[in-house]
């Protein structure tokens, strides 16, 4: 893990935006997902009430590409994170990694070595009173890649040196309470890089940060996913930072998802009437002033459902201004809008006559 | 009843509200004194927009909280005025007369130059406890981050606007008060039979509107909002601002936005002041910031958000972290992130002026621009200022790589 022979990422250069090669086969893939909580039932013996987190949610994540999971707080991002992270068990569907099911214990020990998480808050999910060399010598040790002092003291640093924390040697014996918000956030990145794991899921990686510093930490997961091939989950709920990192975005409502494909194309052409809601109110300096021009009306009203009850068929209905009967009584299948897109909208080409017997659930 | 509420809102524009002088602040911590604001002068117009960006530590909040006068100690105003202007008792509100007797009681003020029918304006910082409490609430009010945090969770939203009614207004009956707040429930968009819930029963987006109408609830000149729409997504926060902006336009109060969200400011705010390390560093309108940021923090911080629109490259952010209070670095404290910066930086601390006689409004607080130390070279654009973080990045990342 030298980082003398790193690549410096020129700045103000074009992407590549995808890259065929090494995107043809998914490493870690969710198939027809769905997660229910169960609630404590009012009633001692009333009928038991769920919460329908997650439905219906199929992604798939390649080596050196991110799929970024956009949508509002409640709408069952974070759940689908904890869920490939398995964390949760999904109440029906499948994961696969690299084309198998995990299931005995000891493929999930092995399935944990190569998916790692990122956790939103740095300040609470570093250990306060164990200093940073602690907190990256644990998963060294417990997955098995260190096996004395010297190891652990190198593979550490060299940790440290690739989410570019130097002098390394003094962070080594630093508590959290001593470093930043950004450098905090580093330790936790540096920690989950610790098992070399292939699959990164960051979960609002840099919500909590301040703004100078969110870009920096960007850049720093852009270089791991460009040059060290790592697959990414990039939750949030920024569009914009979806579209600066991820290829890909998957759109969520209410813990379905709603549309999916390449991220530039789905902000410049959002198809879905939900996608143009959160595109249209994301801030946008273009827009100057309070007499200048003005921020378009929002294209529909009301606020996420509980997901205790949710709406019938697609969630969004009560809040799209282009619902129809149909939307109400049945969840439109995906449909294919060409070049890698997809909708789950009767908009869009899909058989909306309510006679059809696809009805889901 | 309602009318009382109602003022005349002709021919205000343009007119002076709250004038800020030299305001500082200091923080006594155990490890010395943290000075949190430093000689910050900021004019406020009648019906005006003020955007206040910066990182976390750079003194936005402090400042609203001391214009507020609710800094508590450790923090203490050292020096400086925040000077109000009342409004004049030519537009009938009954609420003047209660200031200028305030304003009479500190004559002299008058040295100012006022015009002869306006009030004299009052220094805020001077007020007994008598005064701030008139002067709260029916003048300026605050509207906190966090609405779970600044709602009592124990009483209806209903009976917390009642609390601030019937303190500043114990003439009012019960009916007229309750009139009034279905009449502000109304405003912001709650359905006014809402007015027996409690905060648990709110959505986030809804809490937030019940704290601005109890902001609302005196039809104050002046709402500081600190941070309101942070916690909220963004479907949520676009709405909550429409609304701000709507009530803003019935209304005519000013405004004070304080976030660390440039991009959001800049659509919303006719002027935006950007501090740093406790002092403005620059302040413009935001249409000449968004052409063109004279400070090289104001360009650094303006090309930190991913673009919605527009060819998909990398950018680079500010490098370095923003500065520990505790030990500001001498000169400009901006120096050891600034890509621009020479050997005076280190030592002198630039006043905040014109950054232009062309552009007498774009303040700015940079060497750059002081004739001493700029042997008059062209002014920096955004290529160059471009280039010069460019250049910057580079060499940070040679510097990591060699380690």
């Amino acid at each position: 893990m030298s980082t003398g022979n790193r690549k410096i990422n020129l700045p103000y250069t074009q992407y590549t935006p995808i890259d065929e090669e090494k995107s043809s086969v998914p490493i870690l893939e969710a198939v027809h997902v769905h997660k229910y909580f169960p609630l404590r039932s009012v009633k001692l013996f009333g009928p038991k009430s769920v919460v329908h987190a997650v439905e219906d949610i199929s992604l798939a994540l390649y080596p050196g590409r991110a799929l970024a999971l956009v949508g509002e707080s409640g709408s069952g991002k974070t759940t689908v994170a904890r869920l490939l992270a398995r964390l949760y068990e999904p109440t029906s569907g499948n994961i696969f990694f690299r084309g198998n099911r995990v299931q005995s214990s000891q493929a999930l020990k092995e399935y944990r070595h190569h998916v790692q998480l990122v956790f939103q808050d740095p300040f609470s999910s570093l250990n306060s009173i164990h200093n940073v060399r602690y907190h990256l010598s644990r998963p060294l040790r417990i997955h098995g890649q260190v096996h004395n002092e010297e190891q652990e003291r190198e593979q550490v640093l060299s940790l440290l040196r690739r989410v570019s924390l130097s002098p390394a040697e003094q962070f080594m014996t630093k508590y959290p309470h001593q470093l930043s918000g950004g450098q905090r956030q580093r330790v936790a990145i540096a920690r989950s890089l610790a098992p070399r794991p292939e699959v990164l899921l960051a979960d609002e990686p840099v919500s909590m940060l301040d703004v100078s510093i969110r870009l920096d930490l960007l850049n720093l997961l852009l270089r791991l996913k460009d040059e060290e091939h790592l697959a990414f989950l990039f939750i949030t709920h920024d569009i914009a930072s979806a579209r600066y990192f991820a290829e890909d975005t998957l759109v969520m409502y209410a813990g379905q998802s709603v549309e999916g494909g390449p991220t530039n194309e789905i902000i410049q052409q959002p198809r879905h009437p939900y996608t143009q809601l959160l595109v249209s109110a994301a801030p946008d300096p273009d827009r100057l002033g309070p007499r200048g021009q003005k921020a378009p009306p929002l294209p529909a009203k009301g606020e996420i459902p509980s997901l205790i009850n949710p709406p019938g068929g697609c969630r969004f209905h009560p809040r799209c201004i282009h619902a129809k009967e149909v939307c109400r009584q049945r969840f439109p299948e995906r449909t294919d809008l060409g070049g890698g897109r997809w909708a789950h909208c009767f908009l869009y080409g899909e058989d909306d006559t309510l006679s059809s017997n696809k009805e889901k659930e | 009843m309602s009318n009382e509420f109602v003022i005349a809102f002709s021919n205000t524009e343009g007119t002076k509200l709250l004038d800020i002088r030299n305001l500082s602040v200091d923080y006594a911590a155990s490890s010395g004194t943290v000075h949190a604001l430093n000689n910050v002068n900021i004019t406020l117009e009648r019906g005006q927009i003020l955007g206040l960006a910066g990182e976390s530590g750079s003194g936005k909040s402090t400042l609203a909280y001391a214009i507020t006068r609710l800094l508590q100690s450790p923090a203490e105003i050292t020096n400086g005025q925040v000077l109000y202007y009342p409004r004049s008792n030519a537009y009938g509100d009954a609420r003047i007369e209660r200031l200028t007797s305030i304003t009479n009681k500190k004559n002299g003020s008058n040295r100012l130059g006022i015009n002869g029918d306006a009030p004299a304006p009052v220094d805020i910082l001077k007020f007994t406890p008598a005064e701030l409490r008139a002067f709260r609430w029916s003048e300026l009010s605050i509207v906190f981050q966090s609405a779970m945090n600044a709602l009592n969770p124990v009483l209806n939203i209903g009976k917390q606007i009642d609390d601030v009614l019937k303190t500043h207004q114990p003439k009012l009956s019960p009916d007229s008060r309750k009139k009034r707040i279905a009449e502000l429930l109304q405003l912001v968009g709650i359905a006014p039979d809402r007015m027996r819930s409690f905060p648990h029963e709110l959505s986030g987006g809804m809490r937030q509107r019940a704290i601005i109408a109890i902001a609302l609830a005196l039809s104050p000149e002046l709402i500081i909002m600190d941070e309101p729409t942070t916690a909220l997504d963004v479907v949520v926060q676009r709405v909550i601002l429409t609304e701000i902006m709507g009530l803003r336009e019935q209304l005519n109060f000013s405004v004070i936005f304080i976030t660390h969200d440039l991009s959001l400011l800049l659509e919303i705010a006719d002027k935006v002041a950007i501090m740093y390390a406790g002092r403005l560093v620059e302040m413009a309108t935001s249409i000449a910031l968004q052409r063109q940021p004279r400070h090289p923090y104001s360009y650094g911080l303006l090309h930190s958000f991913p673009t919605l629109y527009g060819p998909r490259r990398r950018m680079m952010g500010i490098p370095g972290s923003p500065p520990d209070l505790r030990a500001v670095p001498s000169g400009c404290a901006f120096h050891p992130r600034c890509p621009c910066s020479v050997e005076a930086c280190t030592t002198v601390i630039p006043p905040l002026r014109s950054s232009t006689p062309e552009t007498p409004m774009q303040m700015v607080a940079c060497l750059l621009y002081e004739s001493s130390f700029n042997n008059c070279r062209e002014l920096p654009t955004n290529t160059e200022f471009a280039a010069k973080y460019e250049a910057y990045y580079e060499a940070l990342q040679g510097m990591r790589s060699a380690e």
